[in-house]
């Protein structure tokens, strides 16, 4: 019987099988961000040394406020503490660190990939869920928790039982207006945020092909939102070209072994998946979240559920309280639904591509609402600079900050005020997630800027539309 | 040499039960993220425990379960199904230990919570969902009704003495009952780590 891909790249990582079904795998690159901090100094105070430095990546994201170009304008407080000892662990200890003078610097997310630290067929680990985005190469990466940081750190190794193999085949085409972010809202909405659970998933068919390697970036990111540790995507011509010529990645000879070992890097046609899931690419639309999971997500064009609807009394129990958390009433249009902020970034939708959808909406209009564009690193600032998106985002009344986490996670000073709500590009829509009493709304780049220069959550095909009039 | 050993043995622990009727209670509930800077032995740590749900903006207390009596007592928790979901952050397990919990039921939780839950000698049992509602309602229906977890024999026994069992990995319950430090573990296995990196770099050289 063939192997998945996901089997070919964990059997090529077996240090140890233990006959319990644990394995111990072989970790290529360990990426860190500010929030471990504290991981040094507990692995030095329990006598243990870092056994590869040269694995280890590092780079302050979450406690960056976007307002900040030198650790010395973060508030003196638990932020620049935060950024102060990462800095000061990797000078001490000898692994790379991107300060946020440095153009490397932003999210972990994004510069692994935008550097070449993340390859196709490699073991990636980093402290956080999120980490399910790197897969797009083709590689198995996994959000881990502290202690198998500490793990990590000391041995290079993690013991794991293999997941089972779910296949999320997106088949068709996708319809104009609607991105890879839409793709992911309507693959959760179907098989919940438990669905994968227990699982890793490999996403496939004729949508994730004729996806750029970002947008499946995109895909992976929100992996975690419907349970599974990780997401991959088969490497192929795509993947190679975005992978050439990236500061970490292989050049010359390493390169054509990398490349012959890459190509094999696919499931067998005979591989078979625990569970098979197969969504039409061409019946997604822009997709909005209106409740405190990200399953519970819909079409723009669609309404407020009603919990009297739901199957069950605990379904329409939690449906009645997100609706009340969020004040929403069922039977709304989505459309009707007025935003305070917006927010364009995240390690979900920070790169390039999602600056340009984003931009291509927000051209020739103007914000209506606050809105904020974060740039995933200092890399995409400079390229957006390039193109003359700054120019587009500022014509409009956007603001461009600086790379960071930003307001994805209310814990670096960007954040929705109690009762406050957001359209905004990021992956949790979770009940106080962009601060106390906050109200998130999660949507593509493109759906972001729709609502920006209309306060409500407009259809971008109807922008887009006008455009072309 | 290091003196550091792993977390608490989990053998056998009966206590006083707390029913959560939250549906995919996140890590940001369990602890907010503007709290995740703190240090483990942080003094108020028992504090940022579910904090939004259990403190009003101005530090006051609401009528959220575990701010009655007797649930304030409670070290056994009782969710609903996937519980857990979300960050990786293992502060969410720090929470819970700060305030005494060594066991949480519920129909499903997130991977990664769960593996945070093994590493820190929290034991994580997946019940069906009716068991679940059963358990929570009689905790409901008779505060501060305890409940016993026996590791050995996989099993629970609810406030009705009605007994479950549960399934647990093989390797999770040998960690849990014996409270190992993965790191220990680990490096008995040095020579075989040194062997596979040597193979490794010649098969994949371009890894370095």
């Amino acid at each position: 019987m063939g192997r998945t891909l996901f089997d070919k790249i964990w059997d090529d990582h077996v240090v140890h099988a233990r006959e319990d079904g644990t394995d111990l795998l072989y970790v290529d690159r360990h990426l860190t961000h500010d929030l471990h901090f504290r991981a040094f100094a507990k692995l030095e105070a329990a006598g243990r040394h870092l056994r590869e430095p040269d694995k280890l990546i590092a780079v302050p994201d979450h406690s960056v406020p976007t307002t900040a170009k030198t650790v010395a304008d973060i508030p003196p407080g638990e932020m620049r503490e935060a950024v102060e000892v990462l800095a000061a662990a990797a000078d001490r200890l000898g692994f790379t660190h991107f300060p946020l003078t440095d153009p490397r610097h932003g999210i972990v997310h994004v510069i692994g990939p935008e550097q070449g630290l993340t390859l196709p067929g490699i073991f990636l680990v980093c402290g956080d869920s999120h980490t399910s985005t790197h897969g797009a190469l083709g590689c198995i990466s996994l959000g881990i928790g502290a202690t198998e940081i500490q793990h990590v750190l000391a041995t290079q190794t993690l013991w794991q039982r293999r997941p089972k193999r779910m296949r999320v085949t997106v088949t068709g085409a996708l319809r104009p207006g609607v991105t890879a972010k839409d793709v992911i809202l309507a693959t959760i909405a179907r098989i919940g945020t438990a669905g994968g659970t227990g699982h890793a998933i490999e996403y496939a068919g004729p949508v994730i092909d004729a996806m750029s390697v970002e947008g499946r970036m995109t895909v992976c990111n929100m992996t975690i939102e419907a349970g599974a540790r990780s997401g991959l995507v088969a490497p192929d011509e795509k993947t190679f070209a975005y992978c050439r010529g990236r500061p970490f990645a292989p050049e010359g000879g390493a390169w054509d072994a990398a490349l012959a070992h890459w190509r094999t890097l696919r499931s067998d046609s005979d591989a078979v998946f625990d569970t098979e899931v197969e969504i039409d690419g061409s019946e997604i639309a822009p997709m909005v979240t209106w409740g405190n999971s990200p399953q519970w997500a819909t079409a723009v064009t669609g309404r407020v559920p009603d919990p009297g609807e739901a199957g069950d009394a605990t379904t329409a129990e939690t449906m009645r309280a997100a609706l009340d958390y969020m004040d929403l009433r069922a039977g709304m249009a989505l459309s009707d639904i007025a935003v305070d902020k917006v927010f364009i970034g995240s390690c979900t939708n920070s790169r390039i591509e999602d600056l340009r959808l984003a931009a291509r909406v927000a051209r020739g209009r103007r914000a209506v609402v606050p809105t904020l564009v974060v740039p995933g690193s200092g890399l995409v600032k400079l390229q957006a600079e390039a193109e003359g998106l700054d120019d587009v985002f500022r014509a409009a009344g956007m603001e461009l900050r600086e790379p960071g986490c930003s307001m994805c996670v209310g814990m670096n000073g960007d954040m929705l005020q109690p009762g406050e709500r957001s359209a905004s590009t990021s992956n949790r829509n979770f009940r106080g997630r962009q601060g106390p009493g906050s109200r998130t709304h999660l949507v593509s780049p493109a759906s972001a800027a729709a609502a920006a220069v209309t306060g409500r959550f407009a259809d971008v095909r109807d922008l887009l539309e006008e455009d072309d009039a | 040499m290091s003196t550091r050993t792993g977390p608490e043995p989990f053998t056998t622990f009966a206590a006083p039960a707390l029913p959560i009727d939250i549906a995919n209670c996140d890590t940001d509930q369990i602890i907010p993220a503007r709290f995740l800077r703190r240090a483990d032995d942080d003094p108020e740590y028992h504090r940022f425990l579910l904090h939004d749900l259990r403190f009003d903006a101005v530090g006051g207390e609401t009528d959220f379960i575990y701010n009655r009596e007797p649930y304030r007592g409670a070290r056994i928790l009782v969710a609903d199904i996937n519980w857990g979901c979300g960050s990786s952050r293992e502060n969410a397990v720090t929470a819970l230990l700060a305030n005494g919990f060594r066991c949480v039921i519920a129909p499903s939780i997130a991977d990664i919570h769960y593996a945070n839950c093994v590493r820190n000698g929290v034991l994580p049992v997946r019940l069906d969902a009716a068991a679940c509602a059963t358990l929570r309602a009689q905790l409901h229906a008779n505060p501060g009704a305890e409940i016993a977890v026996d590791l050995e024999s996989q099993s629970l026994s609810g406030p009705d003495q009605t007994r479950y069992d549960f399934e647990i990995d093989g390797f999770d319950k040998h960690r849990l009952r014996h409270g190992l430090d993965d790191i220990a573990m680990t490096l008995e296995h040095a020579d075989e780590i040194d062997g596979f990196r040597a193979d490794y770099g010649a098969r994949r050289p371009w890894l370095g």
